[in-house]
This record gives C-alpha cells, structure tokens and sequence, in this order.
C-alpha cells in the first residue's frame, strides 16, 4: 500500500523534467558528469595526487641532498626497491622484521576485537533494562580521541608509576618483579591490547547493527524446534550477518595493517622492536633518516602487499558467496 | 574507506610533500625594498624556555627593541622540539620558510646539505659582527669542516655531572673526578630497597643515548666517520665506549632499570631533584628545572663528566646548543643577517642567558645562568675547552637516529633481564652502520 502511494507522484513528477531535458538533448548527457566532476576533481586532488606523487618519489633518490628542490632528485630506478627487499642488508632485514611484528600484530587484534564484538553483540541482543546505557558505555573508547586514549595507556603501563603494576603487585600480590610493558618481551602484548581496546567498539557497532536487521521470527521458530542459542548463532546469526562479516573483517585488516597512532603515542621514543610497526618504520625510514624515496619505495610495497590481500579476499569470498 | 586506507599506506611520505603547501607561511612583505624602511621578518624560534608561551614574552620586548632600532619588524613562531625538525623539513621541501631559524646545532652538517640554508660566507660572516666574535667549537657547529657554515651558534649548552651535596657528605664521598670515582661513588649512593639509586640515566631517549655513545667514544679516542664521512661506528673505542655507559646499568647496578623507559632527559632530572637519586648527567639547563622541582641551588654541585683514569682524552661533553640559520631562498638578505648580528651580540646573549639557562657563544663572555659561581665557572669550561662537535658530516642525522635507538634497545634488553656483552655491542652498531651506508 505505502510503496504504491510513494512511487506514483514521483513518477509524474518526473515527467515533465524529462521532457524538459529532451529539448537540450546535449545537456542531458552531459548533466551526470558535471553533476560527478567537482566529487572526481577531489578525488583526484585528496587521493590520486598524493599517491600518485608517491609512486614517483619511490623511484628517485630523494634525500636530503634533493629534498630542496625535489622535483630535479636524479632517477634511481628500482634501486630504492631493491634496498628495501634486499634481506640480506640492514634495511631490507628491519623491514622484513617489522612486516612479520606487522602480521602478527593485525592478526591477533583483527581476531580479538572480532570475537569480543560478536559476543558483546549477542549478549546486549535481547532487550533489557539498562541495555542502551551499556551500549553507549562500549563506545566509549571508540568515541574518545585516539591520542588521549592511548596515552592514558602510555601512563598506565608504567612500570613504576603505572596502574597496571599497581594492581597486579601491590593489589593482588601477583609477583614482586615489577613487569616491564612497554619495553621487551611484553611490548606487543600491550600493543594489541590497546589496539583491541580502541578497535573492537567498532566491531560490535557494526555487527549489533547488523543483528537488528535478522528478524526475531526466525529465531523464534528454531527454539520451538528446539535449537539451542549455540546451534541458532551457527545456523542463524552467522549466515545472516555473512555480508557484514565480509567487510567488517577486510576493513579491520586493513586498519590494524596501516596502524600508526597506536605505536606513535604508545611507545614514543622508547619504541621497542617488538612494537616497531610497518607504518610505523616507513616513517622512521622517511623522517629520521631524510631518506623519502626509500620510504616512498617501502609504502609502495606496502600498497602492493595489501591490494593483493584484498583482491585475494574478495576473490575467494565472493567465489564462496556464489557457491552458497 | 578502504581507498582512504590504501592511499595513508602508499603516501607516508607524500604526506610532507602536500602538508608543505599548507605549512608555509607568509614570509612575503610588501615590497622587500633596500632600504630596511618596512620590512617584516619571518623568525621561527626553537622551544627554550619552560613553555611556548614563557618563549614568546621573554622574546617579544627583545623582537620589539631590534624593530625599534632597525624599523624592521620580525614576526615570531615558536616551535616546540618535536615540531622542529618536520617543520624544517617541510619548509625545505616546499622553500616556503621562514627567514631565520633556530635549528639543533647538531642538525647543521644534515640540513647544509640540503642546500636550502644561506651560507655564512666572509661577507655575510663580516655583517652578522665577524667570526672572531664566538667561541670557536661554538662555530665550528656551525656546517662541514672546510665549507662556509650555514648556521652560527646563539645558544650554548653542555652536560655536566650533577651532584647531591647532602648525599656525598653523608657519605663521606668527594665529588668524582674520573670514571671509576664516580661509579665507586654511585654503587655507596645505591639502595635498590630504599628506592634511592646512584644515577639517573635518560636510557629510552635515542638522542640522548647518542650523546653519550658519542662522548664515551671520544674519551677512548674513537671517532663516529673517517675522513671521507663513512661511518666507523664498529671501532673498538666506539663499541667499549657504549659497553661502558651501558654498564652502568648492567654490571655497576647504579641505574634503576626503570630508566630504559625515559625517553627524555626530564624524568631523569626530576629524579634528581625530588633527591631519589644522587647524580645526573645533564646539560646546564636542567638548572631550571631542578629549582621548579623543589631543589635550592647550593644542594647540589656540578662536575664535569668524568673520563675514565688515564684516558687518552678529557671529553665531557658535545658542543650542545641552538644555531641560527638564514634561508638561502629569503627575500630580505640583509634584513635577516642584521636580526642575525643582533640576536649574537653581546647585549641580546645576557638578556636571554638568563631566562633561557644557556651558556655565552661568545668569547669572553660571562655565564647568567646560575648565580653559583663555581657551577658557572665548570659549565664554562667545558664547553670552552673540553666539548667536542658531533660528527660535522651531513649523514648525522642518521648517526643520532640509527645509534641512539641501538642503545635504547641495548637498555630495554639489560632492563628486561638480558646480558648484553661486547659482541652484542658490536652487532647493535654494525646494523646502525648499515643503515646508514645504505641511507645516503
């Protein structure tokens, strides 16, 4: 009944303007791309341009000697590249190093915030007094600036002054060795906490979302077949929120995988290795070293490496998708 | 989103390149005639005092006087330390700078390779007041050895050892005169059950650790590059040097290991200053800092840091401190070099001492610092006679970087319960070596 209401006057409104459009047949094929051009124009400038830039640069010898007048850097051809694969040397082998610190470090927090969103998610499903104001409590860390949040981490994860310490030796009496966190061994354990931390309110934003649009019906149905709520997560909840699913875990890669704030304001300059991200080292390489087209080389690689996981990702889920 | 994700990875560095068109600033005027009549300078200061605001008041009636007395008006920017070094970069990448800079003298060689920065020929050199003016390791931070320098010293700073008066006393100890003093000294102060230890060390700050990597090799008679700018970071001086700071820590136990975590030299002078350590190597303007933490100024001495018994040289510091630089590219030549020559005259240099805790570029110039005289007379001479400039080659930057962060992961591998022997030492700056040899 609605959509008939709703669909009948826009379908003469439109008649007249298309006929209008008719008398200046050029116009009309030209109207949608005029309308697209200032969207294409800021494209081209916010993201093409810059990485367009960035491919060239990876392809001179831009340090510090040509940083002045850039565009006059000699050609360096691939040689920036092939210092930065060379594991046999300093830099290739940082890099690599950093690039497994990297897989290890997006796998393992992509995992963790997944698991905890889904299951936040479920958990605040039915309705119940309070709900909403749990909800909104879980986005906190979400919502709160990335710098402030991470830095009241930085804090807390002192070993002498932190909370951290100060709950497991002097509160629980865990050990008497005050651990360090931010330093050796532990380090990439903190990073992914924090990471987690920051990343999983996004997971379970998305997924309760996507929870909302199963209808309770269905559930309804399997409990009076008697499917118990593990059975109706795996055979209802999963499959329905397989689209979500896709894109929440391509999306969380790729922003663990490019994580920069994290390590930045966690570790300062008392960064260790075990938290020297790849984001993180190209600008290392970049900056403290004055040497862009090394670095520009890097975040090529970089971009090579996560377009082929995506396409590999997209490839084989929607190979799945069709065959289901 | 996942585009906006791509293109953050790929351009890190192209990031600079279009940050720079936003960070210029107007360094334009109206007309930039000859005559100085209405001329507007650009000047970019360095962090000095106890905060950006404190900066500007202390160097606003300055600013205003050099208008006053030349009509030129200079239009000034603060920059906190962390900002610097980018803010430069960008400005050299795009040319949109400012006229004169402060720059980190240890910077000079790096950014004179950039070719962005106006020589300090025997012209120029002649207008800011001729070099005889400053002390001479002041200036010879100032650019590579044998090539005009592109920055002259306004600030000077050197490390000293800081001591407790009330704890050596209680100890019967006095002040230490060579290595093995200090650490004898440093292990009675020590009392890991008291909380109370020897020494304070910045263990997580890679500039610092440099310094001092770049200090105990001097005293063994090692140098950091050759004679051709290589690197020769692997040098036995070099590598028993490090161990020997690193050690502290390690084999001397006088360090707590908490210090692998500061990563600047703040938390190791507050240390000193609240009294839960007995001795703190820092430079001069740590004074500021003590005082504000509660510490008067006849409670602790200064030495300098002490050398090991019967070294071959009596290095105790680098030659710290701020340069001036004009922009090679600046539209107001004269105007800049006439602000150069009054920021470096005799007058400007004791009314900023003071505020600022630095040490007289020039000769014959009396420290302000501090109303102690001994503390005073020491700083001075180290800095006169006994300090020695980092590597004068553009691939510092690199040397600081690379082998400040070796040491900082030397220390988080002692601090976490590792060995770390010669070997290890050795590998750490080898990996710097390279990276370096592979960076230019």
């Amino acid at each position: 009944m609605a959509v008939v209401t709703d669909e009948a006057p826009a379908a003469t409104a439109t008649k007249p303007s298309r006929r209008g459009l008719d008398r200046r047949p050029g116009l009309s094929r030209k109207l949608p791309y005029l309308l697209l051009a200032p969207a294409v124009v800021l494209e081209l400038l916010i993201h093409i341009v810059p990485m367009l830039v960035g491919i060239w640069m990876s392809f001179v010898k831009l340090t510090k000697f040509f940083i002045a007048n850039w565009s006059a850097a000699p050609w360096a051809g691939f040689n920036n590249y092939r210092v930065a694969v060379d594991f046999h040397n300093a830099v290739g082998e940082g890099l690599l190093k950093s690039f497994g610190v990297t897989v290890a470090f997006s796998l393992i927090t992509l995992a963790i915030s997944w698991i905890l969103g889904m299951a936040a998610a479920v958990a605040l499903q039915p309705p119940f007094k309070g709900r909403s104001a749990v909800r909104t409590l879980f986005l906190v860390p979400y919502a709160l600036p990335a710098y402030a949040g991470i830095l009241t981490w930085n804090f807390m994860l002192q070993r002498d002054t932190g909370a951290v310490n100060h709950i497991l030796v002097e509160n629980l009496g865990l050990t008497s060795d005050r651990p360090f966190w931010l330093i050796g061994g532990n380090a990439l354990a903190s990073l992914i906490t924090v990471a987690v931390w920051k990343l999983w309110p996004f997971a379970f934003l998305t997924l309760m979302a996507g929870l909302q649009s199963i209808p309770r019906d269905v559930y309804e149905a399997a409990a009076v077949d008697g499917a118990g709520s593990i059975r109706q997560w795996r055979n209802i909840t999963l499959p329905a929120l397989r689209p979500v699913n896709l894109v929440l875990v391509l999306v969380l890669f790729l922003w663990t995988f490019s994580d920069f704030n994290t390590p930045y304001v966690l570790f300062g300059n008392a960064q260790p290795p075990a938290g020297d991200l790849i984001t993180f080292h190209i600008y290392n390489a970049s900056f403290l070293t004055w040497n862009f087209g090394s670095g520009a080389a890097m975040s090529v690689l970089l971009l090579i490496f996560l377009m082929i996981v995506t396409g590999a990702y997209l490839i084989v889920t929607g190979r799945r998708s069709r065959r289901a | 989103m996942r585009l906006r994700s791509f293109v953050a990875a790929a351009a890190v560095t192209a990031l600079g390149l279009s940050l720079a068109a936003c960070g210029g600033s107007d360094s334009g005027d109206s007309s930039g005639g000859g005559s100085g009549g209405d001329q507007t300078l650009t000047y970019w200061a360095s962090n000095q005092g106890t905060s950006l605001d404190n900066d500007k008041e202390v160097l606003t009636p300055v600013l205003q006087k050099f208008t006053a007395d030349t009509g030129i008006k200079v239009n000034l920017e603060v920059i906190g330390w962390n900002d610097l070094q980018t803010r430069i970069q960008t400005a050299t990448t795009s040319g949109q700078g400012p006229d004169v800079l402060n720059i980190g003298n240890t910077w000079a060689a790096s950014l004179q390779a950039t070719g962005a920065f106006l020589p300090f020929d025997n012209d120029a050199m002649t207008a800011i007041g001729g070099k005889d003016k400053f002390v001479p390791t002041a200036l010879a931070t100032g650019g590579k050895e044998g090539e005009d320098p592109t920055s002259v010293p306004l600030y000077g700073l050197a490390y000293g050892l800081y001591y407790n008066k009330a704890m050596f006393a209680a100890a019967g100890l006095q002040p230490p005169k060579t290595w093995e003093e200090m650490v004898t000294a440093a292990q009675k102060l020590t009392d890991p059950a008291k909380k109370t230890w020897g020494m304070a060390l910045a263990a997580g700050s890679y500039t610092e650790n440099v310094h001092f990597a770049f200090i105990n090799g001097a005293q063994n008679g090692a140098d950091w590059f050759d004679k051709d700018g290589k690197p020769t970071f692997t040098s036995d001086g070099n590598v028993q040097g490090v161990l020997r700071y690193l050690d502290l820590m390690q084999k001397d136990k006088v360090a707590n290991p908490s210090n692998a975590q500061y990563d600047n030299g703040t938390k190791s002078v507050n240390d000193f200053a609240t009294k839960k350590v007995a001795m703190v190597i820092n430079q001069n303007n740590a004074d500021s800092s003590i005082v504000a933490n509660g510490m008067k100024a006849g409670e602790y001495g200064v030495v300098p840091f002490p050398a090991p018994q019967g070294s071959p040289n009596q290095t105790a510091s680098h030659v710290a401190g701020i340069n001036l630089s004009v922009f090679k590219n600046t539209k107001h030549k004269d105007a800049a070099l006439k602000f150069v020559k009054y920021m470096t005259d005799a007058t400007t240099q004791t009314t900023l001492g003071k505020p600022f805790s630095s040490l007289p570029v020039l000769k014959d110039a009396k420290p302000v610092f501090t109303t102690d005289a001994a503390e005073a007379a020491t700083f001075q001479d180290v800095y006169n006679t006994k300090s020695k400039p980092l590597p004068l080659v553009p691939a510092e930057d690199q040397f600081e970087s690379t082998v400040g962060k070796a040491m900082n992961g030397l220390f988080a591998k002692i601090a976490t319960g590792g060995k770390v022997s010669a070997d290890d030492v050795k590998a750490a700056l080898q990996t710097a070596q390279d990276q370096v040899a592979a960076g230019s």
